[in-house]
């Protein structure tokens, strides 16, 4: 069975058992870290964000909706989704229109250089 | 006596079952539920029996042939036939299998998901008819080597897959997704039709070693290969042919949506066993290769940026199909355009080793996926992700099940994606580095998908207060997709040793498959 555990790569080999053996070795370090805490710390304090000073919103308000994730990424990408979002119509016209203009365009590759 | 008849036997039994199951199902359905579930799972626990059996034989004694109506059941050239294979021949070997082995088991994982997601469903007898039936369209298409069987078996897997997806009509919407689905595929095999016409005028021949052996690739077989490998291309997924696939994914039942991914991986099994078997020795390896790299490099960014705005859970999941199936592409894509030279051997057959590879890791990893997000609509109600959250405090396994199917599709180790990823990063850099970096970017953009899907639905505070665990043949059918993960990511070279090299060798050996059955190979 060992022979199954040397996975061989084009350019090396990955042993996935030993990198589960050091990740268990790191979780449990870890683990030991937290368990020992802070020993300064007070029961009672501590206990609120800071939020600038202000109240912290409750968690159900503080909970980031998916539409507002990566919205930096999307805003600096704004020209390319307005670009892939408007050949994504949901029209059944242009669902032909692209297999028929792909098929077009291969037919005119393969006849050009398709041979061997 | 019985083991030899199964081992004979197997790659017409495994049609035959889920068939005739299929056909049964409404009968048995009208008397007891629960002996239609039994029936159903039953049948397809013995499909993946067949298709287990015939993966031992195959990988002992090598490429199977099943010719229907002959005696014996190898004998592929009658001896008044002048030659020719005029029946229906099956031709079964590594990669054939390989894939048999993907459809069977996620159609099991589905079947046994489904008889608690769609208990309360009217109409029930149906669905699970066509459930076999769509597993029946899948197998023939992957176990055939015949190409008017193929475009048979095609039609059976696109129309029950149409049909399912439009199972809950969902005000409408899913029957125009279905509706969608259906044109498109039935103009893809319109022309798919056409093109083996074109190639049965020319050779007499409908069988594809047949063809691939009288291949002088004319001007029509140029035009036939286009119709061919374009549709496929299509039905696989790959952009910019990929429209029906958020809509069709989006909108069928969970488990149907983890089924549709087996369904399009028989499309791309096709793709690669017309482009190394039928044209693979007439056609330019490097025009055929191109042709897969460029589609996909384009499903795969294309794929992801697109996954990353959606906030419906299964539109994004059925963007990062797409994806995905860029990877596979790619991998074999290199493998062709090297085939023939040395840099085949150098690393081309490693990628082609990692795009097969990706190929099962993907249809155990995004099946999961589908079901977890089907299990999540099965308890909230809808599949907007800004309206989820806190699902981890009260689905504590679909939560797990859905980190694990999660890490596996970013690449994560030790999940069975690392393992493929990791195989086509490191050839296909040999091939062209910026290809490697695309490819290992569009895994990070998958990760943060991926990280948004999680947060959305599983973390924060609890929104539904009522949400509970799903039942247990849900869970089972999850359970069992995971297994395979956690198998192929801890142990990979098992799955390499046994699946993936020899469907790989199997495929790049187009001579080996036509002199099997025309005769003088092994």
């Amino acid at each position: 069975m060992t022979g199954f555990l040397d996975f061989s790569t084009p350019s090396g080999f990955w042993d996935p058992l030993r990198w589960i053996i050091v990740m268990i070795i790191a979780l449990l370090i870890s683990y030991y870290i937290w368990k020992r805490g802070n020993p300064k710390h007070k029961k009672g304090e501590q206990i609120k964000p800071f939020f600038s000073g202000y109240d912290a919103p409750s968690p159900e308000d503080a909970h980031i909706r998916a539409g507002n994730i990566y919205w930096g990424f999307i805003t600096a990408l704004k020209r390319y989704y307005a670009f892939v979002k408007s050949i994504h119509t949901g029209n059944i016209n242009d669902y032909i229109g692209w297999y028929v203009g792909i098929m077009a365009l291969m037919l005119i590759v393969f006849l050009l250089w398709g041979g061997a | 006596m019985m083991w030899d008849f199964l081992m004979h036997n197997s790659p017409a039994l495994i049609i035959a079952v889920p068939l005739f199951a299929a056909f049964f199902t409404p009968v048995i359905g009208r008397f007891s539920k629960k002996a239609m579930y039994a029936w159903v799972v039953g049948a397809m626990i013995f499909t993946e029996f067949l298709v287990l059996i015939l993966l031992y034989t195959v990988y002992t004694y090598g490429t199977q042939i099943y010719v229907f109506g002959a005696r014996p059941y190898s004998m592929a050239i009658p001896p008044d036939s002048g030659g020719i294979p005029v029946r229906i021949i099956f031709t079964v070997d590594s990669m054939s299998v390989f894939m048999a082995f993907i459809a069977a088991t996620v159609g099991l994982a589905g079947a046994i998901y489904s008889v608690a997601c769609e208990k309360g469903q009217s109409g029930q007898e149906k669905y699970y008819a066509l459930v076999l039936l769509m597993i029946v369209g899948m197998l023939g298409m992957v176990l055939t080597g015949d190409m008017f069987n193929f475009f048979v078996f095609l039609e059976i897997n696109s129309l029950a897959s149409a049909a399912l997806v439009s199972y809950r009509i969902n005000k409408g919407v899913s029957v125009e997704a279905a509706f969608k689905y259906a044109v498109v595929s039935a103009i893809g095999a319109l022309m798919i039709l056409f093109a083996i016409g074109i190639l049965y005028g020319e050779y007499d021949a409908l069988n594809m070693a047949m063809i691939a052996s009288r291949m002088q690739f004319t001007t029509l077989d140029k035009i036939a290969m286009a119709l061919i490998l374009v549709t496929l291309a299509m039905k696989c997924g790959s952009i910019p042919m990929h429209f029906w696939v958020p809509d069709g994914y989006g909108k069928a039942p969970g488990a149907i949506s983890a089924m549709l991914v087996a369904a399009s991986q028989a499309s791309l099994y096709g793709l690669f066993r017309m482009c190394f078997t039928v044209f693979g020795l007439a056609a330019s390896h490097i025009t055929l290769g191109y042709f897969l790299i460029i589609l996909g490099l384009i499903s795969m960014f294309v794929g992801v940026t697109m996954a990353l705005v959606q906030h419906d859970i299964k539109r994004l999941m059925a963007y990062h199909a797409v994806s995905q199936t860029g990877y596979m592409l790619l991998g074999v894509g290199v493998g062709l355009a090297t085939w023939g030279t040395p840099a085949f051997s150098q690393y081309g057959f490693a990628a082609m080793e990692g795009g097969i590879f990706h190929i099962i890791n993907h249809a155990m990893y995004k099946g999961l996926l589908f079901l977890t997000a089907g299990a999540v609509i099965y308890r909230v109600g809808t599949s907007d992700l800004n309206k989820m959250g806190g699902l981890a405090h009260s689905m504590k396994y679909t939560t797990i099940f859905f980190i694990i199917g999660a890490l596996s599709i970013a690449g994560i180790p030790p999940f069975n994606g690392y393992a493929s990823k990791l195989m086509i990063y490191e050839s296909v850099y040999q091939f062209n580095p910026l290809l490697a970096v695309i490819a290992m970017i569009v895994s990070i953009l998958t990760l943060a998908s991926f990280v948004k899907v999680f947060h959305s639905a599983f973390m924060g505070p609890k929104i539904y207060p009522d949400v509970k665990e799903v039942p247990k043949s849900m869970l089972a059918g999850m359970a069992i997709l995971t297994f395979f993960i956690i198998l192929f990511g801890i142990f990979p070279q098992l799955a390499i040793t046994y699946l993936v090299q020899p469907a790989a060798s199997a495929l790049a050996n187009p001579i080996g498959y036509i002199s099997r059955v025309l005769g003088g190979g092994p």
